[in-house]
């Protein structure tokens, strides 16, 4: 029990930090937000919008700091975001849901992709201690992970769009279409999701790999491996219902921690496919200093992430006896 | 135990306690006999030199514009020119410099930050380590390419040290976390205990008995913080937020961008510096695994089939 109130307590102070420093970093920064947006519509922005925006930030310059936090963290609260200076007059809350799906479609099936082809490999590679397998993966992964993964992105870009022209530049779906549900969109979905979800995989499988391997090849020593081995059961039995699924939680908890990054975890690839999801929405809201939605966007990311966490020790928990009695 | 990340599983608690002298000898030794580490100090040797050397490798001034625009590689621009008509291999060569300045520094910092966070919470236990493991858990979830973004503009300023400053900041979590494990399986230690018993004091035991024990694991996680830093300041500079004025690699991806080089039928401008990050990257991740290895022999390659 004590393991799971030190989890809330975990929970519950890296959220009030998320949100302090959302409040902290605009205040201790030169401008503030209302005015890079007066100077963004040079003064054409009416006294009640000015009004409306500090109000939605908590910036009441009469109020005193702790009134003026207090207001920050209700509105926060509340679902009152602001309004998104680069989508004016959407209301940041709007902006986000229009591209939520999409990163959660694109980057969601990326990560279970590399997840589960990633895990098998390594169960292989271990299995085949020394073989080709063994010798030739890790290293390569261990370099691929360390390429910058959006130039991985301009990589494919270049080879498959630009010259062999077998998938189409970016975005989400052709420009000339509108969403809509029939299998033609769905296909276009899928065509334009291809290179940036192999970008992803390609340079995220790495990790499954190791982490799988390193853990298997721990659990092969185990006596009741050597016992199943006696026993003369089948290599297939031993290697996935013996050894892997005890080396699985490490990647088991891991997958449920990357599913809470998936938000964040693309922003460049996004950027280079010019993909309408969150990261890109980000890249916009940056160029434009729209502070409300990038603050709004850090608090989704950040709270995605500590959602994911939680699960990831819940899992833990319910899979692995022992951390329930380490406490 | 709290956050588990990926590789937290690693059994650290092998390290071998060996006298000051003949730790850092079987290191070397150590390192020269792994291949994977070999290769990773020649590449990072390698642009050591060419960062040192820039003057006398390059061609040309890497800021001139002297040349005629997005010219194709030739014998006189051997990787071609950029758009406002500078030399694209000088650039690269000059490059190196902030691009290796920045890893070895935001590397070093954010290595310094977890060994001081790291070791003080497990040597310290208690409260102190409750406060500060804490602490370490909120970094280790805070998503940090949006934070490095975030930060980077609201502070408006695109400076070196900006750029060093943030990295160090949201990189230092996960060398922290490993730190602690490793000093917690050291702390009843029998040499440690003596020197408790000989009445030398914390600051002392921590940096004189405690620290040369863990070299081979700092060394990994300073190079495990030196590939971050190289991929964070890469996508940042990628995407504008590192001084444009600049020379570095990142900067020239953006420069590269922003020019449509891919469109323009001038992917060397595009590849070039990708390849030199890449290189870099992989030689600090080639390096940090090869100290993993040899701090857990369990994950050395086996020559042999069984």
């Amino acid at each position: 029990m004590s393991y799971l109130i030190r989890r809330l307590e975990f929970f519950g102070i890296t959220l009030w930090a998320t949100l302090t420093m959302n409040f902290i970093l605009p205040r201790i920064m030169p401008g503030n937000p209302a005015q890079a947006m007066l100077v963004r519509y040079h003064g054409r922005v009416s006294p009640q919008t000015i009004k409306a925006i500090e109000a939605a930030f908590g910036l009441n310059p009469q109020g005193n700091i702790f009134q003026q936090y207090f207001d920050y963290l209700r509105n926060t609260f509340t679902g009152n975001f602001g309004t998104s200076v680069t989508f004016f007059p959407s209301p940041v809350g709007d902006v986000i849901k229009q591209g939520l799906p999409w990163t959660l479609g694109l980057v969601g099936m990326a990560t279970i992709i590399a997840f589960l082809l990633g895990t098998l490999i390594g169960v292989l590679s271990a299995w085949r201690r020394g073989g080709v397998f063994d010798a030739i993966l890790p290293p390569v992964f261990i370099v691929v992970s360390a390429f910058p993964y959006f130039w991985l992105g301009l990589l494919l870009l270049l080879a498959f769009a630009l010259n062999l022209g077998w998938f189409p530049l970016g975005f989400a779906y052709d420009l000339t279409d509108s969403i809509n549900l029939s299998w033609s969109f769905a296909g276009q979905v899928v065509w334009h999701g291809f290179l940036p979800a192999l970008t992803i995989v390609i340079t995220s499988i790495g990790g499954w790999i190791l982490t799988m391997r390193n853990t298997m090849i721990t659990t092969l020593a185990e006596d009741y491996v050597k016992m199943a081995r006696a026993k003369g059961l089948s290599p297939v039995r031993i290697m996935f219902m013996y050894a892997a699924r005890n080396a699985i939680l490490p990647n088991l908890t891991g997958f449920a921690m990357s599913l809470g990054f998936v938000i964040s975890g693309a922003i460049l690839v996004e950027i280079v496919f010019n993909y309408p999801g969150l990261g890109f929405t980000l890249l916009q809201a940056v160029h434009s200093e729209d502070f409300a939605l990038m603050q709004t966007l850090f608090l989704m990311i950040t709270l995605a992430v500590l959602l994911a966490v939680l699960a990831a020790d819940v899992l833990t928990a319910i899979l692995d006896p022992r951390t329930r009695d380490q406490g | 135990m709290a956050v588990r990340v990926v590789t937290d599983q690693t059994p650290l608690a092998t390290a071998v306690v060996v006298g000051r002298q003949g730790a850092a000898r079987a290191l070397a030794r150590a390192l020269v006999r792994n291949r994977k580490a070999l290769a990773g100090l020649s590449v990072f040797g390698f642009f050591v030199l060419v960062a040192i050397f820039a003057p006398l490798i390059a061609p040309y001034d890497p800021t001139a514009l002297a040349f005629n625009q997005m010219l194709q590689p030739s014998r006189a621009h051997l990787l071609g020119t950029t758009g406002i008509g500078q030399d694209i291999f000088s650039q690269l060569v000059f490059g190196t410099r902030e691009s290796l300045l920045i890893a070895l520094a935001a590397g070093l910092a954010a290595t310094a930050v977890s060994v001081i966070v790291g070791v003080s919470a497990a040597y310290l236990g208690g409260l102190w380590d409750h406060a500060l493991n804490l602490f370490t858990d909120v970094f280790l979830v805070l998503p940090t390419l949006p934070l490095m973004i975030i930060v980077g503009t609201y502070l408006n300023n695109r400076g070196l040290l900006v750029l060093i400053g943030v990295i160090t900041i949201t990189g230092w979590s996960y060398g922290a976390r490993q730190l602690r494990s490793q000093a917690l399986s050291l702390r009843n230690r029998e040499f440690l205990e003596a020197a408790r018993v000989r009445g030398e004091r914390s600051a002392y035991i921590i940096v004189f008995e405690v620290l040369p024990n863990m070299t081979s694991l700092i060394v990994a996680i300073f190079f495990g913080a030196a590939v971050y830093a190289v991929l964070a300041a890469a996508g940042l500079q990628f995407i504008g937020l590192g001084d444009p004025s600049s020379l570095s690699w990142g900067t020239m991806l953006y420069w590269a961008q922003a020019n449509g080089a891919l469109l323009a039928g001038s992917p060397v401008w595009v590849l070039a510096p990708g390849i030199c990050i890449a290189a870099l990257g992989a030689a600090f991740a080639l390096i940090n695994y090869a100290f993993d290895e040899i701090g857990n022999p369990a994950l050395r390659p086996v020559r042999t089939k069984k």
